[in-house]
């Protein structure tokens, strides 16, 4: 037995009074706790390290400001949380229990003003009568207009958490996918067993262990396997799974959630246990594991117990005080009181008395003569109270002293600086939750259990109320063996350690309080880190809020960052008793995932600023950077939007510019975003007439057609053009916005309307760069790279026309004739690979006739000096009449929209149709979006006749034009409307003309 | 979640697109409006939308590009059977014949 006095780094860390089992203290590591110099070892949690300096007393309560201290030994901990590290890397709510120890760690408590240990507003408490459940609804009500102005920052600067960084994150995420046969959750005796046994059957496993080091209470407790300690057989279990190929053992995993089909969230802290992430190495990993089958070895939580000022700083949970002091070799008193409901909790005495600190105590709510109460204390020379309780805790940032009270109601005031208080372990049961079911109440061990698991799940040890190690062993190896038999891998159990016997003996103890509304002295904790108190849930029940889920919202219980973990069941003992039912009868809320908080960086991990979204480059996008080109996004796709040249001041005057050389000379423009989807098969043709409006049967090989095609509901959906390159052999382009979705389509139609059909599909829109040659030069241009075996002359390659081609000596290629700026024009296609060099090769055999590329903006301007419908007018509530294309829906076959088109509504000559629109005054801007009213009436809804869908600057036309949607829009060409928009508050009179502005008898198309 | 494509196998959820109840039928090619506007009606808007097992369109987009049949119990994700569309309106289309 070694004793504070005699330990040798008793000086620097005078509770450091034992070798844990998995501390180095060879090694000191050096860390800050609100700017006091402190320090620690390998193997130490920021908690533990704590301790060792005698450090309880770790934050602020969340509503009252309470001084808190370190409750727990693992990630259930609602007190101690601080910040930690600095600057961009700093983190709030971290919990001191589970963030592990680096040399220069910078930790901070939270939540205190001006410092810890003097609150301003500690007297909050004194304020407690307004503060009690619900009291957000009833304090801050009125008036309405105070809430954003004074209630809610005042709420929040009072109950705020920690502060997040300022700056951006400057680490990354990652997230992964993995498979596996047996996922094993937990690595105590239970877990552990299940992966030797399903491994050795030579499954594929994984074993997840939240903790940085495996073990589970195999660390925290003084015991022995096989006769040596614990820790000694899960160094020799960890070293038999190592050396099996298909097990891998994931540390700092933390399993959060559990998903539909066997799918499992998983958190792996990479480097959260370093200063910072090694070059290239992730912050954190977010894991989807796929596993056939699911060993839950999740362990237990302890239950505080309810009694007045149980928040004190040195009141613990009493299996925690044992992981400090076996694993991490810490005292966190020098004088305990051991309080217990069961004999689990009395080994803690032994465990302290062991170390030297002194048992001033034991309290056993059970009564005399149960339990092992009296031995324990006999060998710890400690006074026993069997059937008394603890009554009230003295001191106020640390305990001084304790009052019991003795089973005959006679009081003791017991000074000490320690209280291990155990009111029994709760099964950590949240991943058998997740997907709805409710746990089961069983009396025996005062516990909620699983019932429905999810599909392919078991669960074993603590998790499933198997107390006892030898038992955890064998349930946990008998379960990892049928979990690999049924993944098709057989084998004999392993070989298990002998444990020692462990009796539990539990007798529901959840509150020592004499009544819960009744208690008025001191206040009663069951949520800490919500501050909701015993006497919250009796004003509650008292309020009527009777139903479980009811008194979770109204109190707030539960419902912070730790889940309740250590509340829950005390509060639902606690509801149970004051409205006189059962806790089965009372029943528990859902637990949702995730179990432990889950970063928002982790979950986005790479796909945040630029990553975002991916971004789809057209073939010449490289080219057309290094030509200066400014881009847009179109959807995924960047596209060049202009291409200024030196000496042009502003967009306009570059977009004005591209527009006259297409209109003049010639022009080149990438269009590969466009879809492009190649149609094969004896049955194309007929295919092609079901999902378009018009005609295509009698579209000859080496001919183009314009399409349309609408909805089943009989609004326009998408138009392109499609050509027929051979008998069978079609290619459809589709819109840039609806590529995919078209594609789908077509592969339902199909597959589902008519999978008799022989027609098959294949989208080639990224095989293919396609670039549109446009204007009175084109086919000058073009005669220097199309091979001159191809005739290109208007007589044999009319408006159009399509067809293979080879280019530039032999590659190959296609050519269509096509216009979408109503010059005469083409698009060539060649393989994507070939994108850029098309564009250096244009420009190269252009330059005599004036070529120049053009963007985006200036294809915009051409299509709406032609009135040709894009992405503005195809907008999904516009119909083929509103487009002026009602007639091209044909009356001799069936396609898709042909009955709902036909509906009265969708005809209505009241609707607004598609018209042209020019500004009286050529220089008055038309805007997207503006509404079109007769002119001087009032600008009201009612008044409304349409709105204008696209508007541009036409250098062509010398003034603004637009395209828009007007009611009775074909009758009124020539009168004049008021175009309202009441987002530059402008009123513009503007002539209703034909939408196609420039060439109506389409001569320079046909040239 | 995850779906069991016929062509592919087991995939993750995010490889797939729903579409929605797979009850309903395309009235023949030669109804109209006037002489079944009841079946098309149903055909373009209504669906289903039962608790419990419920037989729906979803589209392996990221996959083979086929449409498949799914039958899902839509309270517990639970899925009961996946099958290709294609097969599935075949023998629909052979059945009514």
């Amino acid at each position: 037995m070694s004793g504070a006095a005699s330990h040798p780094k008793a000086g620097a860390q005078p509770m450091r009074v034992a070798n844990g089992n998995a501390v180095d203290t060879s090694r000191t590591l050096h860390f800050t706790f609100d700017g006091r110099r402190l320090s620690g070892h390998p193997g130490d949690t920021l908690a533990s390290a704590l301790l060792a300096h005698g450090i309880h007393l770790a934050g602020r309560s969340f509503k009252y400001h309470r001084p808190r201290g370190i409750l727990s030994a693992g990630p259930e901990e609602p007190n101690a949380l601080v910040e930690l590290r600095d600057g961009a890397r700093r983190e709030p709510n971290t919990r001191a229990t589970v963030a592990e120890l680096f040399d220069g760690l910078v930790a901070r408590s939270q939540n205190r003003w001006p410092s810890l240990a003097f609150d301003a507003l500690g007297m909050n408490g004194l304020l407690s009568s307004v503060l009690g459940a619900g009291f957000y609804y009833k304090t801050f009500m009125w008036p309405a207009s105070f809430w954003e102005k004074v209630y809610e920052p005042a709420i929040r600067r009072a109950a705020g958490l920690g502060r997040a960084a300022d700056e951006a994150d400057p680490d990354h995420y990652e997230k992964a996918t993995t498979f596996c046969d047996v996922l094993v959750v937990g690595s105590g005796p239970a877990g552990l067993a299940a992966a030797l046994a399903a491994g050795r059957a030579g499954a594929r496993v994984i074993l997840c262990e939240e903790d940085s080091l495996p073990g589970g209470r195999l660390r925290a407790e003084h015991m022995t396997l096989d006769g040596a300690p614990a820790a000694d057989w899960v160094a020799k279990a960890c070293q038999a799974l190592a050396a099996m190929p298909e097990v891998t053992v994931m540390t700092r995993a933390c399993v959060f959630g559990t998903y539909d089909g066997g799918t499992y969230g998983v958190l792996e802290r990479v480097a959260d246990h370093k200063p910072v992430p090694a070059e290239g190495e992730a912050r954190q990993r977010l894991w989807r594991i796929v596993a056939r089958r699911c060993v839950v070895a999740t362990g237990a939580i302890e239950r505080p117990v309810v009694f007045p000022n149980n928040d004190r700083p040195g009141v613990m949970l009493a299996g925690a005080v044992r992981t400090y002091v076996n694993r991490f070799g810490v005292a966190p008193g020098r004088r305990a009181v051991v309080y217990t409901c069961n004999d689990d909790g009395l080994r803690t005495a032994r465990d302290l008395a062991r170390v030297g600190v002194k048992v001033a105590a034991i309290v056993d709510s059970r009564p005399e003569g149960t339990g092992a109460g009296a031995q324990v204390a006999r060998d710890c020379g400690a006074p026993f109270f069997a059937g008394a309780s603890l009554a009230d805790v003295y001191g106020s940032k640390g305990v001084k002293s304790v009052l019991v009270r003795d089973h005959a109601g006679q009081a003791h005031n017991i000074a000490c600086d320690l209280v291990a208080m155990s009111g029994g372990w709760s099964p950590n049961i949240a991943l058998t939750t997740h997907q709805g079911a409710r746990p089961d109440y069983r009396e025996d061990i005062c516990a909620f259990v699983p019932s429905a698991l999810p599909p392919g799940m078991v669960v074993v040890g603590a998790a499933a109320g198997v107390f006892d190690t030898a038992e955890a062993l064998g349930q946990g190896a008998q379960a990892g063996q049928a979990a690999a038999a049924l993944c098709g891998f057989e084998t004999a159990l392993p070989d298990l350690p002998r444990a020692e016997p462990a009796s539990y003996g539990i007798q529901a103890l959840f509150h020592a309080l004499k009544g819960v509304a009744a208690a008025k002295k001191g206040k009663a904790f069951v949520d800490f880190q919500n501050d909701v108190t015993a006497r919250d849930i009796g004003l509650a029940a008292h309020e009527g809020f009777v139903s479980v889920e009811h008194l979770k919202r109204y109190t707030t219980l539960g419902m912070a960052t730790d889940q309740g973990k250590t509340s829950n069941v005390n509060a639902l003992a606690l509801l149970a008793e004051v409205s006189e039912r059962s806790i089965a009868q009372t029943g528990t809320t859902l637990i949702r995932p995730p179990t432990q908080p889950v970063a928002i960086g982790a979950l986005a991990g790479a796909h945040r600023g630029p990553h975002f979204k991916p971004e789809r480059l057209p073939p010449t996008h490289q080219w057309a950077m290094a030509q200066g080109a400014v881009f847009t996004a179109n959807g995924l796709w960047q596209r060049a939007q202009w291409y200024p040249r030196a000496g042009e001041q502003t967009w306009q005057e570059t977009v004005n510019r591209e527009v006259r050389t297409v209109r003049e000379a010639v022009g080149f423009c990438d269009v590969t975003t466009l879809g492009k989807i190649d149609i094969q098969g004896p049955d194309a043709a007929e295919f092609l007439e079901r999902v378009y409006v018009n005609a295509w049967k009698k579209l000859p090989v080496g001919r183009a057609r314009y399409g349309l095609m609408l909805r089943e509901d009989g609004f326009a959906y998408d138009d392109g053009t499609t050509a027929r390159l051979g008998e069978n052999h079609y290619v459809m382009t589709t819109t840039t916005a609806n590529a995919g979705g078209v594609m789908a389509h077509l592969e339902f139609c199909h597959q589902w309307l008519w999978p008799e059909m022989d027609v098959q599909f294949i989208s080639v829109t990224d095989e293919w760069a396609q670039i549109a040659v446009a204007g009175p030069k084109s086919r000058d241009v073009l005669r220097q790279i199309v091979d001159p075996e191809y005739d290109l002359s208007n007589e044999a390659f009319g408006y159009m026309a399509a067809r293979s081609v080879t280019v530039c000596g032999g590659q190959e290629a296609r050519l269509f004739r096509l216009s979408f700026s109503g010059e005469l024009a083409y698009e060539l296609a060649v393989p994507a690979r070939y994108g850029a060099a098309l564009a250096e090769r244009l420009m190269q055999m252009g330059a005599p006739y004036g070529i120049a590329p053009y963007g985006t903006e200036a294809l915009g301007v051409l299509r709406i000096e032609k009135g040709h419908p894009a992405g503005p007018e195809l907008n999904g509530q516009t119909t083929a009449h509103d487009l002026g294309m009602g007639r091209m829906l044909s009356t001799r076959k069936d396609f898709i929209g042909r009955v709902m088109a036909q509906r009265p509504a969708l005809t209505d000559p009241a609707r607004p149709t598609l018209v042209g629109l020019q500004p009286l005054c050529a220089t008055d801007t038309l805007a997207a979006g503006a509404h079109l009213l007769p002119q001087g009436a009032l600008a009201t809804a009612a008044a409304d006749q349409g709105w204008i869908s696209s508007a541009a600057w036409s250098p062509t036309v010398g003034s603004w034009i637009a395209l828009g949607f007007l009611a009775n829009g074909a009758t009124r060409l020539g009168e004049v409307v008021a175009v309202h928009n009441p987002l530059a508050g402008t009123v513009v009179n503007a002539r209703v003309v034909s939408p196609v502005f420039v060439d109506p008898e389409g001569e320079r198309l046909h040239g | 979640m995850r779906l069991t494509c016929p062509f592919c196998g087991s995939r993750g959820l995010e490889e797939f697109t729903y579409r929605g109840d797979a009850l309903v039928r395309r009235p023949a090619a030669d109804t109209s409006l006037q002489t079944d506007a009841q079946a098309w009606t149903d055909y373009v808007y209504l669906r289903d939308n039962p608790a419990g097992l419920h037989s729906e369109l979803w589209y392996h987009g990221v996959g083979c590009r086929s449409w498949l049949v799914v039958t899902r119990d839509t309270r517990t994700h639970r899925v009961d059977d996946v099958r290709a569309a294609s097969a599935v309106a075949a023998e629909r289309s052979g059945g009514a014949a």
